[in-house]
């Protein structure tokens, strides 16, 4: 397992250059001068282009520039974004509020979703399985801006059983409801994914057997087939939540919420090449490790998978 | 109609009035969006305490219905019983509360499948999967089940049993998960087992094995023990009494060494001339002709017509009953005697 992790971790090394060169790449190579608007109406002086240049090693060939930028990185510092912030600080600070809504999404995902297709895949054809499908097919068709704009309005204007927008330091209740819009498409598909699995366990001959053993139902479900209709569902949850991090962009916007998919999402505009590289980073580590934790949590779940 | 059985004097049987087991004319109906499949067509036998009796038949004829109704483990539905009786000791296990029946269900009655790497869990240690009989039908903890499940494995003579309690199923041999189904099933010392077909997913000299093992275990623990298999040759060795099913009935009973000596049916006839014979090499082996009925579209009358070389109009027209030719022997064919004495 150890010498596993470690070989995974060694793996993770040219993913990481090659997806950071290829953002850098596409960021700093656009056409177009990265100054232009940033002068107010006129055109920047030839000292603010001379200097914008120097900082940011635009005089450097590409691969230069890059190699520059990951030597600091790897010391740290990610830059400054053109405000002069530091994007290592506002990151952290970012990156909490957005961590705490992937976790409130993916929790809200992991109960409903597994409740609802465990109800559903046990009866299929009854009453459940049928509201599940088809409130889950609706989940999946409609687009998540509008789900978030509509809860918004009914269950925090109209209603005010939630906050409207989410305070500034995003405490744990503000975020219940775009965690729930966050959550949901993933929640539709996981919960199909948990009907489906289930079903198909119970049609197995260990299940067969376990009934055979006089185990009552609760037992049989509960301990024998979820048991192993979890692998999979468990594996969706960890690339999911990779996925939840980098696509909080819209649910973020809905709710202000000041969390790195807004950060990222000002950055593109206003072209600011430093904020953009080090948040795209920063996520694709974090997904690498989710990654990783998934597939070492499945060879702990899965004793037929070895990682020796 | 019950069929006769053949008991050891002095069986140890706890209720002296009742047969350890008894199935009377039992019906199993499957219901599919194609209509109604009957797959038990009113079945009837009886098995004592240490009896083996054999169950034969090809694939679809009804034998691993007849053994899940037993257990109790028919999907219900799509499968439902309109008739019948299965009394355990005298008690009618099919009009049995649910509780009491997952009391019987392990304790009483247990049952060994044919594959046993997809019969095991494939994601819990197989000493935890033999324990768990004993946590939830005896209330042991864990240690006790454990050691409980070590004496088992060694029982059935699986090697190095202390250090392989921790092992998965994908982790044994065939030969040696099936012996680990055999403990799970012998756990709690049931008084009925039932055995769907438990060597056929093993080459042939680990089934001897694990049929010694499982005549061992039923001589030191004086079980009955329903066999269910298609294979002839597995059957000669072990049962005291033979029931060849066919298409949902049973076409012919009788202690097994006259069974294969003189059939009373053609279709066990057929089976038994089926079988290989050293002497006849170079010879085309024979056959019987055709295939089993689909259980949707059953032919009318003696649902063997449509196969049978002997067949005339009578067996279109009037379905034969299961009827005693000699002591013992019952035979469901209107030419049982002719058969017979061929």
């Amino acid at each position: 397992m150890g010498k596993y992790t470690l070989r995974r971790l060694l793996q993770m090394i040219p993913v990481v250059i090659g997806s950071t060169f290829l953002i850098y790449a596409m960021v700093f190579s656009l056409p177009g001068d990265p100054t232009a608007g940033k002068c107010g109406e006129r055109p920047c002086s030839p000292q603010y282009v001379a200097q914008f240049k120097e900082k940011y090693n635009l005089n450097d060939p590409l691969p230069v520039q890059y190699v520059k930028y990951m030597g600091n990185v790897l010391q740290g510092d990610l830059g400054e974004s053109q405000y002069g912030v530091p994007v290592r600080d506002e990151l952290a600070d970012r990156f909490t509020t957005t961590l705490k809504l992937g976790v409130v999404a993916l929790a809200f995902e992991a109960i409903i979703g597994i409740g609802a297709g465990v109800l559903s895949g046990l009866r299929r054809g009854g009453f459940i399985d049928n509201l599940v499908l088809v409130s889950t097919l609706v989940v999946i068709s409609i687009p998540i801006f509008v789900i978030g704009t509509v809860l918004q309005l009914y269950l925090g204007v109209k209603w005010g059983i939630f906050p409207v927008t989410v305070g500034s330091d995003a405490p744990w209740f503000d975020l219940l409801l775009p965690g729930m819009v966050l959550g949901s498409t993933s929640l539709a598909y996981l919960a199909r994914l948990m009907r489906s699995d289930l079903s198909d366990t119970m049609r197995t001959d260990y299940i067969r057997t376990a009934h055979a053993k006089g185990l009552p139902q609760g037992r049989v479900v509960g301990v024998h087939a979820l048991r192993n209709s979890l692998i999979p569902v468990i594996t969706f949850l960890g690339y999911d939540f990779g996925a939840l991090l980098g696509g909080a962009i819209i649910t973020e916007g809905i709710f202000n919420i000041h969390g790195i998919g807004g950060y990222v999402y000002r950055g593109i505009g206003d072209r600011d090449g430093m904020v953009v590289v080090g948040t795209v980073t920063v996520l694709v580590l974090v997904y690498l490790l989710a990654n990783l934790i998934v597939d070492l949590v499945y060879g702990l779940i899965d004793p037929r998978i070895s990682h020796d | 109609m019950t069929s006769p059985h053949t008991t050891p004097a002095g069986a140890g049987s706890v209720a002296v009035d009742h047969p350890l087991l008894e199935v009377e004319d039992l019906f199993v109906e499957f219901h599919t969006r194609d209509g109604v499949a009957s797959a038990i067509n009113g079945v009837s036998f009886t098995l004592e305490e240490r009896e083996t009796l054999a169950i034969l038949g090809e694939s679809g004829s009804g034998k691993s219905v007849t053994a899940q109704a037993i257990m109790g483990i028919l999907d219900m539905p799509p499968a439902k019983i309109p008739r019948g009786q299965i009394r355990y000791r005298g008690n009618d296990l099919l009009t049995m509360a649910d509780k009491s029946r997952r009391a019987i269900r392990g304790p009483e009655i247990s049952m060994i499948f044919q594959d046993a790497l997809s019969s095991l869990n494939p994601v819990f240690p197989v000493g935890w999967q033999i324990a768990e009989m004993f946590r939830k039908h005896r209330g042991m903890n864990r240690r006790d089940s454990l050691d409980e499940a070590v004496r088992l494995m060694e029982r059935v003579q699986i090697p190095a049993a202390k250090e392989r309690v921790r092992s998965y199923p994908h982790q044994f041999s065939g030969g040696m998960r099936q012996r680990i189904m055999i403990a799970m099933a012998i756990a709690l010392n049931p008084r009925v087992l039932i055995a769907d077909e438990p060597t056929t997913a093993l080459d042939v000299t680990v089934q001897a094995q694990i049929m010694a093992l499982l005549q061992e275990i039923q001589d030191e623990e004086g079980m009955g023990l329903i066999l269910i298999t298609h294979d002839l040759g597995v059957v000669a060795d072990v049962a005291d009494r033979i029931a060849v099913m066919y298409a949902g009935r049973i076409v012919e009973s009788s202690d097994v060494l006259p069974l294969y000596a003189k059939p009373a049916h053609p279709y066990t006839k057929g089976l038994i001339e089926s079988i290989p014979q050293l002497e006849d090499k170079g010879k085309e082996l024979f056959a019987i002709k055709g295939l089993p009925p689909s259980l949707l579209r059953m032919p009318p009358a003696c649902k063997f017509h449509p196969r049978c070389t002997r067949a005339v109009e009578v067996c279109r027209t009037d379905d034969p009953e299961l009827r005693e030719v000699e002591p013992g022997r019952f035979s469901r064919c209107h030419f049982a005697e002719e058969v017979l004495g061929e």
